[in-house]
């Protein structure tokens, strides 16, 4: 291949193996930002444009949406946003934030989101489709059981897929820079030939491949009416980036879903950077502007969603998550002077919640770049950080993070994604009998419910653990249909396209409220706890007469039983057998949807009132952690990760500037610390903001003054004007760490 | 089995960032015997309270901590006054050192035994010393105490050579005025081995407290200290300002 002259190594270039070309040409960058450049003219028209658009999109919500076409690959004419100065190019329609409609998940969908924003699907369009297509949405229906779904109706489990695209798979976009889509199709053809076994399993991945390599002709042409031949490797610095991301825009021409991230490009990109610089046929400048403005286009993806959407999940994210840095070995580091570019693109186009910047962090990254990440986490509260040290032996060095948490080895793995059940509410199942504290519906049979005045521990594990198994058959049911009914009805062709033909399958479980389960538990046992019940005789009050230790002090009496509550989930979830032989995984992470699951939610044992949110993901109860930041850090590092809750354990992270430091330096080396000692004592996730409590507070009050403010909450980061009220009063309400 | 010392401590901090280098635990101590008009922690001035915790058990709290502060952090004794319950703070630094904490202690530099004092001292890796005014006049206003107990901590400072922190909190109309950090400038010149002299600006959080406990505020009226204001005090502080090393 005469685009591939000049890079070493050979593994790579007789299979498909990014992650072997990555690691025989990547050149680490270990000084600092001293070579960084600003804006350039061409990317600030094309930015002053989008920024026009975003203000008028953030009064309407919507900008547009396409109601004559439907999804696809290749369904939309060329759209560009200044055209003479845009160096990557490619928009989701024929206009940038015009939305796509994608009925293959769901109809219903569809139609509410349209209604909401004043849109009609195109009548003959919507008749044809109606009569000839069945959706993903009612494939899941036909098949979910009545337990199923009294346990949706009653937000006992919520959040499904059921009704729109999954997500959460990350395509190796990279392989079409690479190798080009000819030699990507070429590979997909072998293995379809190699299944000749046929039984139910085979026929659906013959029938699988045969549609990956139809996508990937669809790119071909989708990419050529930009006016790029997209069959052959990229040669430059400019295609490489551009063939990658012409990758993505295929999946999210196709595909609605809810997390689509984009892997982790930046050592990849470097390579044809590094080389273009040292041929001279690209200049500093130059790669800042490819850097630019490819994350100018990951900021504008947008999906089609309905109020109620955004409501769980605040702000319109999309998750187009990029992962950045992270160790080759136990001695070199995959940083490069482009993790430092994407990082530079918060200077140069300012704040923003997307893509979601991830970090992965290692006490050995080089010094500098520790340095310079968390100075832009300080100035801009829009990076996470997640533990390399912790992942990379699970997951090899060339895995990136899906959605906020989740990761997945890129080209080996994909994951079914599953939302969560509301925790909380199976405690107060095993209170109640099985029944909900809200509606009074029976939802799970067969618990004696609770009778006497005051709580008994052993009493109330035991129901509870009859609750559990019991909610977690359900829960995998239900899990098995809607990836059984996707594949079968919305299959994400454009992005298996990428993806190894075998593959191994996670199944992403996930439990929401765990910091008031296991300070319910601790209440019972330490606290002395009287019950109070309503006339249906269901709880809806509880008198704790003692103190108890709360989970966020570092106090292992109650810190173990947060621990061994997510290890007696995760024992329950592996008793099933999975679709597609996907192995289970288990996440403490709620988006901002800890808001709804409080108001779903009546009065618990920890003394929690009903109807008040929950903490988000693995963080303590707002209020609860009393002794500093580290203890409520420590209590969240002992949550078990490998073996148990491997899709990740999500923690935000609030902290005055005065707190952090009394200059800007020292709260760099500071947060710095605080991260390494974090990731050391073996925690997963952080999401960092450094802010005044009372400039959020102002901010609640004054939208205008504020109209690029973003905050990092539960796993992604989000526009603080795109908030509701309520979900603005839960972020104000949380723990800030101050200074004492 | 050894006995260890019982003492009392108000509460734990775990994450110090501004006394001291680094990440540090902060030990806040139950008692102290000044009563200082700025007093931001009146709930400590008390002798005892109900928290009475074995040197052991504080120790054994800080070592939770080790990855935060093993990279140039470590273990800051404030109150209250630490020197308050010296033998209790003396074993307490022992065991720290012991164990490889980097230990400070944040101290008005009154309240302790002299029994103990150069030991404590030969223990401590860095002293915070709140500076509470250069005049015996001022600081019998500030603090209720002469200067006596104090000045034999300075001199026992340089004995034992201890690096050191200055503090001074800069009260409106009490001492925000360029005449006296002048003054302090040149009484600075007393100590030596000085890593740096930060000047606090004094603030109103504190009020609430004294509400609760009932005890009378003396600073009513007074506002908190003005934040450029006092940027200018330290850059006419530090303009020139030579440390005796």
């Amino acid at each position: 291949m005469q685009e591939w002259e000049g890079f070493k190594g050979t593994k790579w270039k007789n299979n498909i193996d990014v992650e072997n070309f990555i690691t025989c040409n990547y050149k680490e960058y270990k000084d600092d930002d001293k070579f960084l450049t600003g804006i350039s003219k061409k990317t600030s028209k094309v930015w002053g444009k989008c920024k026009k658009l975003l203000a008028r999109e953030a009064i309407s919500g919507v900008l547009d949406v396409e109601t004559f076409i439907m999804s696809g690959i290749d369904n939309f004419e060329v759209g560009y946003i200044d055209r003479p100065s845009e160096v990557i190019v490619g928009l989701q329609t024929d206009a940038p934030l015009k939305r796509i409609v994608n009925p293959y998940g769901g109809l219903r969908m569809v139609e509410k989101s349209l209604e909401a924003y004043g849109y009609h699907l195109d009548k003959e369009l919507e008749t044809r489709f109606k009569e000839f297509r069945k959706t993903h949405n009612d494939g899941v229906f036909d098949a979910y059981t009545k337990e199923i779904k009294l346990a949706r109706h009653n937000h006992l489990i919520t959040g499904l897929p059921d009704a729109y695209g999954r997500g959460r798979i990350i395509g190796d976009y990279r392989r079409l820079a690479l190798y080009g889509a000819d030699l990507l199709i070429e590979s997909k053809k072998i293995d379809l030939n190699n299944i000749t076994i046929i039984n139910e399993d085979t026929i659906r991945l013959r029938e699988e491949v045969s549609e990956q390599i139809k996508a990937l002709e669809l790119i071909k042409k989708m990419a050529f009416r930009y006016g790029f031949d997209v069959s052959k490797p990229a040669k430059n610095a400019r295609e490489a980036i551009q063939w990658t991301y012409f990758a993505y825009l295929a999946a999210i021409k196709q595909n609605n879903g809810a997390a689509t991230s984009i892997g982790r490009n930046t050592t990849f990109f470097d390579i044809y950077i590094e080389k273009d610089i040292e041929k001279g046929i690209l200049t500093e400048e130059e790669a800042q502007e490819l850097i630019d403005q490819y994350v100018i286009k990951l900021r504008l993806v947008r999906h089609l969603r309905t109020p109620d959407y955004n409501e769980l999940f605040a702000g319109d994210p999309t998750w187009v998550t990029e992962s950045i840095g992270g160790m080759l070995d136990d001695e070199n580091s995959l940083v490069t002077k482009t993790s430092f570019r994407i990082l530079n693109t918060l200077n140069n186009i300012g704040e923003s919640a997307e893509p979601n910047l991830t970090i992965l962090w290692s006490k050995k990254l080089p010094e500098n770049f520790k340095k310079f990440a968390t100075n832009m986490s300080i100035k801009t509260h829009t990076l996470q950080f997640e533990n390399d040290d912790l992942m990379r032996p699970i997951y090899g060095n060339d895995y990136a993070i899906s959605c906020c948490v989740s990761a997945l080895r890129l080209g080996y793995q994909t994951q079914f994604f599953g939302a969560r059940i509301n925790f909380v509410k199976v405690l107060l199942y095993a209170l109640n009998g099985g029944k909900d504290e809200i509606t009074g519906d029976l939802v799970i049979d067969g618990i004696e419910p609770i009778e006497g005045e005051y709580l008994d521990a052993e009493e109330v594990l035991k129901r509870f653990d009859k609750v559990l198994a019991k909610t977690v058959k359900i829960y995998v049911d239900a899990l098995n249909i809607i990836h059984y009914m996707h594949d079968k009805y919305a299959y994400e062709s454009s992005q298996m396209a990428f993806l190894n033909t075998n593959l191994e399958y996670l199944m992403a479980f996930g439990l929401a409220g765990i910091s008031i389960v296991a300070d319910s538990f601790s209440a019972i046992q330490f606290g002395h706890v009287r019950v109070k019940r309503d006339e249906r005789g269901i709880t809806n009050a509880f008198d704790i007469e003692f103190d108890y230790p709360r989970y966020g002090n570092n106090d292992d009496r109650v810190d173990t039983v947060a621990k061994n509550l997510v290890k007696r989930v995760y024992r329950e979830l592996k008793k099933y057998p999975l679709y597609k032989n996907a192995i289970p995984t288990l996440s403490l992470l709620t988006i901002t949807s800890n808001v709804v699951y409080g108001k779903h939610t009546g009065a618990t044992p920890d003394g929690r009132k009903a109807g008040v949110p929950f903490s988000p993901g693995a963080n303590p109860t707002q209020g609860a952690d009393k002794n500093g930041a580290l203890a409520s850090l420590a209590s969240v590092a002992k949550i078990p990760y490998k073996d148990c809750c491997q899709d990740g354990i999500s923690n935000t992270f609030s902290i005055t500037p005065n707190a952090l430091g009394s200059d800007d330096e020292t709260r760099v080396v500071n947060l710095v610390k605080i991260l390494d000692g974090y990731f050391t004592s073996g925690a997963h996730h952080l999401n960092v903001n450094v802010l005044d409590k009372n400039l959020l507070v102002d901010a609640m009050n004054n939208p205008n003054k504020y109209p690029n403010l973003t905050i990092r909450v539960s796993g992604y980061a989000v526009n603080f004007n795109k908030l509701t009220r309520e979900q603005k009063e839960e972020v104000i309400s949380r723990t800030f760490h101050e200074k004492v | 089995m050894k006995k260890f010392k019982e003492g009392f401590i108000n509460s734990i901090e775990t994450m110090g960032l501004v006394d001291g280098p680094g990440i540090r635990i902060v030990i806040f101590m139950q008692g102290c015997p000044l009563r200082c008009i700025f007093c931001h922690n009146p709930e400590t001035w008390k002798n005892k309270n109900n928290i009475k915790l074995t040197s052991k058990e504080i120790v054994d709290e800080v070592r939770k901590y080790r990855p935060y502060i093993e990279m140039g952090g470590g273990v800051t004794f404030s109150g209250g006054e630490p020197l308050f319950q010296s033998e209790f703070l003396l074993e307490m630094l022992k065991m720290c050192k012991k164990a490889g904490i980097h230990t400070c202690l944040d101290t008005s530099g009154t309240g302790y035994s002299k029994k103990y004092l150069d030991e404590i001292l030969k223990y401590t890796d860095l002293v915070i010393l709140d500076i509470k005014a250069i005049d015996l006049e001022n600081y019998k206003k500030i603090t209720g105490k002469d200067m006596t107990s104090f000045n034999y901590f300075k001199e026992r400072l340089k004995v034992n050579d201890n690096k050191i922190w200055l503090r001074q909190v800069i009260i409106p109309t009490i001492n925000d005025n360029e005449e006296y950090i002048l003054k302090l400038k040149e009484y600075i010149k007393d100590f030596s081995n000085v890593e740096k002299v930060e000047l606090l600006g004094y603030h109103t959080m504190g009020k609430e407290k004294y509400k609760k406990l009932k005890i009378k505020y003396r600073l009513d009226g007074i506002d908190d200290m003005d934040k450029e204001k006092l940027k200018e005090l330290q850059n006419i502080l530090n303009n020139d300002l030579k440390y005796n090393k």
